[in-house]
C-alpha cells in the first residue's frame, strides 16, 4: 500500500509542475504589462515597477523563483493590482469560506445522492424510484448559476426564510442556500450513478447466493452489495470535486460569500495576473491531491486492484 | 412438379427481402422512444425560434424603447400591445429580440464547441488506440493529466490573456472538452483495431492514417454521435457559465447565460419575466438535447441491444 501511494505521489509531482509551468507561460506571454494603465505610465516608472516585482528578469529566472517560492515558503507571489496585498492574504481570507460551504456541499451531495440512488435501486420501479430519477433528470438542466437565482427568488424574495447572500462568519442560515445551489447537480449525478451500479450489483450472482442462503435483504445490501455498488461513485468523486471548485465561483459571485472564486473573477476582470495564477495553481494542486486521495480510496476498496 | 415450379416462380418474382441496416434499426428504436421524439420536436421548435425570430420581432435587439425606460417594471411588462412580447430588459431593450439573439449564440456555441471537441477528441483517441503501446500510454496519460486540472479556470485565464472574443471562447471551450471524447474513441478503437477488415487493409499496405480515417473513424460514428448530442448541452452550460460571470459573450451580443445573469440581477424589482423567458428556453433546450442524446444512446449503443 505504501509503495502504491508513493508511486502515485511521484506521478502527481510532474503533473503539478506542468500545471505551474503552463500557467506561468500563459501569464508570461500575456500581452501588455500588468501595470499599464489607460493614462499611460512613464517608461522609467514602469521599469522600476517591473524590477521591483522581478519581471525584468529572464523567463527562466522568473519561473524558477516562482516555483521555489511556492515549494519552500508556500508563497504564491504578489498581487499586481493591490500593492499592499499578496495572493496569500487573499487566499487566507477567501479559502476558509470556500472550504466551509464546499465541504458541506460535498457531504450533502455524497450522502443524499448516494442514499437516494441506493434506495431507488432497492425499491426499483416504485414511486420512490421514479421520484429519484425525476429529481436527477430535473437537476441536469439546472446548473448552479440557474438554480441560485431560483432559490433566492423562492426562499428569499417570496418566502423570506433565508438571506439571499452574505456570509456573516458562516452562520448556518447563510450557508444553506449556497450549499443547496452548489450540491444539487452533483447530488443528482451521484444518485444516478449509484442507482445504476446498485441495480447492476443486485442482479449479480453473489447477491443471489447471499439471498439464497437466507440472509435478510437489509444485511445483503449493507454487507454485500454496498461496497461494489459504491465503486463507480468513488471514481466520480474526482470530477465532482473539480465541478464543485468551478461552481464555487458562481456561488461566491451570486451569494457574495467572499470565497476564493470572488477574488478569481475580480482578478480576471482586473487582469491581475498574479492573483489569477496563484489561485489557479492552488486549486489545481488541491484537485490533483484530491484525485490522489480518490485513487487510494478506490484501490483500498476495490478487491480487484492489487498494488 | 408444377407446384414446385409455381413456388419457384413466386420466389423469383418476389421482391428480395429488404435487409434492415444498422441505421434503419436504430431509427426505428429511436422513434419508439417518446421522450426522445418529444426532445427532437422541442429542439426543432427552438431552432425555428432562433432562425425565424428576427423576421417576426417588431423590435430590434439593440434599440432602446425610450417610452419604457425609467419605468421598466410597469411599462416594460410583456404585452402584445407594445410589441414587447417578452417584455423589455432593464435598459428598455426588447427581450424577445434579445432572447432570439441569445438563443442563436448559445446554440451556435454549443454546436461549434461540440464539433471542435468531437473532431479533436475522435482523431486523438483513434490515433492513440490504433497505434497502441507506448504512444497510447503517453497520449492517454496526457489526457489524464489534463483531466485533473480545473479546466474552467484555465479557460478563464485564456479568455483574459488573449482577450474576450467569440473565437477565443470557441477555441477555449473546444480545447478543454475533447478529453472525454478522446477516451471514448480510444476505447472503441482498441476493439476495432483487431477486426479482419483492418488487418486486410494493413496487409494490402494501406497507410496507418488512411486506415484510421477510412476504416476506424466511420465505425466510431455511432458512439461519436451519441456523445456529441450529449456534449452540446454541456457546451451550452459552459458558455452560459462564463457569460454569467461576465467573461463570455460581450454586449451588444448576448447569450442565455448573460440574459439569465441580467434577469437574476433585476429580480429584486419584481421583473420576473427578465429571468423567466431566457431561463425557459435554456431549460427546454437542455431537456431536448438530453432526451435526444439518451434516445440515441439507447438506439445506437450496442451494449443495450
Amino acid at each position: 500500500m505504501l509503495v502504491f501511494i508513493l508511486k502515485r505521489l511521484l506521478v502527481a509531482i510532474p503533473v503539478l509542475l506542468i500545471l505551474i509551468v503552463g500557467t506561468f507561460i500563459l501569464m508570461y506571454t500575456a500581452p501588455g504589462s500588468p501595470f499599464a494603465t489607460d493614462r499611460g505610465i512613464p517608461p522609467a516608472v514602469l521599469a522600476n515597477l517591473e524590477a521591483q516585482y522581478g519581471l525584468d528578469q529572464p523567463f527562466a529566472v522568473q519561473i524558477w523563483r516562482y516555483i521555489v517560492g511556492i515549494v519552500t515558503e508556500f508563497d504564491f507571489g504578489p498581487s499586481f493590482i493591490y500593492r499592499d496585498q499578496d495572493v496569500n492574504d487573499l487566499i487566507g481570507q477567501g479559502f476558509p469560506v470556500t472550504l466551509t460551504y464546499g465541504f458541506w456541499s460535498f457531504v450533502v451531495a455524497v450522502i443524499v445522492g448516494g442514499a437516494l440512488g441506493i434506495l431507488a435501486a432497492v425499491k426499483h420501479n416504485t414511486w420512490l424510484d421514479y421520484l429519484a430519477v425525476g429529481i436527477s433528470i430535473g437537476a441536469q438542466v439546472l446548473p448552479n448559476f440557474v438554480l441560485a437565482p431560483i432559490l433566492v427568488l423562492v426562499f428569499t424574495l417570496w418566502l423570506g426564510w433565508l438571506p439571499g447572500g452574505g456570509w456573516q462568519g458562516g452562520q448556518i442560515e447563510y450557508i444553506i442556500l449556497p450549499v443547496i445551489a452548489l450540491s444539487t447537480s452533483f447530488m443528482a449525478s451521484i444518485a444516478r450513478i449509484s442507482r445504476a451500479s446498485m441495480l447492476e450489483v443486485l442482479t449479480s450472482n453473489f447477491i443471489r447466493t447471499a439471498r439464497a442462503k437466507g440472509l435478510p435483504m437489509r444485511r445483503v445490501i449493507f454487507r454485500h452489495a454496498l461496497k461494489p455498488a459504491l465503486l463507480p461513485v468513488i471514481s466520480y468523486l474526482g470530477p465532482a470535486f473539480v465541478g464543485m471548485i468551478t461552481g464555487s465561483v458562481v456561488i461566491d459571485i451570486y451569494f457574495s460569500t467572499g470565497g476564493i472564486g470572488q477574488f478569481f473573477v475580480a482578478s480576471a476582470l482586473n487582469r491581475d495576473y498574479g492573483v489569477m495564477m496563484g489561485i489557479t495553481v492552488l486549486l489545481g494542486t488541491l484537485t490533483i491531491l484530491f484525485n490522489l486521495l480518490v485513487d487510494i480510496l478506490y484501490a483500498w476498496i476495490d478487491p480487484k486492484i492489487r498494488y | 412438379m408444377f407446384a414446385t415450379k409455381a413456388a419457384a416462380d413466386n420466389l423469383a418474382a418476389a421482391q428480395p427481402v429488404k435487409g434492415r441496416s444498422l441505421w434503419a434499426d436504430a431509427r426505428a428504436r429511436f422513434l419508439r422512444n417518446k421522450a426522445a421524439v418529444a426532445g427532437l420536436i422541442v429542439l426543432f421548435l427552438v431552432t425555428l425560434f432562433a432562425l425565424l425570430g428576427p423576421l417576426i420581432a417588431p423590435w430590434n435587439n439593440e434599440d432602446i424603447d425610450w417610452n419604457v425606460l425609467g419605468n421598466v417594471a410597469e411599462a416594460g411588462r410583456p404585452s402584445l400591445e407594445t410589441g414587447h412580447w417578452f417584455g423589455t430588459d432593464a435598459l428598455g431593450r426588447d427581450l424577445f429580440a434579445r432572447t432570439v439573439q441569445g438563443t442563436q449564440i448559445s446554440l451556435m456555441v454549443g454546436i461549434v464547441g461540440a464539433l471542435i471537441s468531437v473532431i479533436v477528441g475522435t482523431l486523438y483517441g483513434a490515433v492513440a488506440g490504433y497505434f497502441g503501446g507506448r504512444a497510447d500510454a503517453v497520449m492517454m496519460r496526457a489526457v489524464d493529466v489534463l483531466m485533473s486540472i480545473p479546466y474552467m479556470f484555465v479557460l478563464i485565464l485564456l479568455l483574459v490573456v488573449f482577450g474576450r472574443s467569440m473565437l477565443m471562447l470557441f477555441i477555449g471551450i473546444g480545447l478543454v472538452s475533447w478529453l472525454d471524447m478522446a477516451r471514448i474513441a480510444r476505447g472503441q478503437t482498441l476493439s476495432l483495431r483487431s477486426k479482419e477488415y483492418v488487418e486486410a487493409a494493413i496487409a494490402t499496405g494501406v497507410k496507418p492514417f488512411t486506415i484510421i480515417l477510412r476504416h476506424i473513424v466511420p465505425n466510431l460514428l455511432g458512439v461519436v454521435i451519441v456523445y456529441a448530442t450529449l456534449l452540446v448541452p454541456s457546451m451550452i452550460i459552459y458558455e452560459s457559465f462564463i457569460s454569467f460571470l461576465g467573461l463570455g459573450v460581450q454586449e451588444p451580443l448576448t447569450s442565455w447565460g448573460a440574459l439569465i445573469n441580467d434577469g437574476a440581477a433585476e429580480m429584486n424589482n419584481g421583473t420576473y419575466w427578465m429571468l423567466g423567458f431566457p431561463l425557459f428556453f435554456f431549460v427546454i433546450t437542455l431537456f431536448g438535447f438530453f432526451f435526444v442524446g439518451d434516445g440515441l444512446r439507447d438506439a445506437l449503443d450496442p451494449k443495450d441491444r
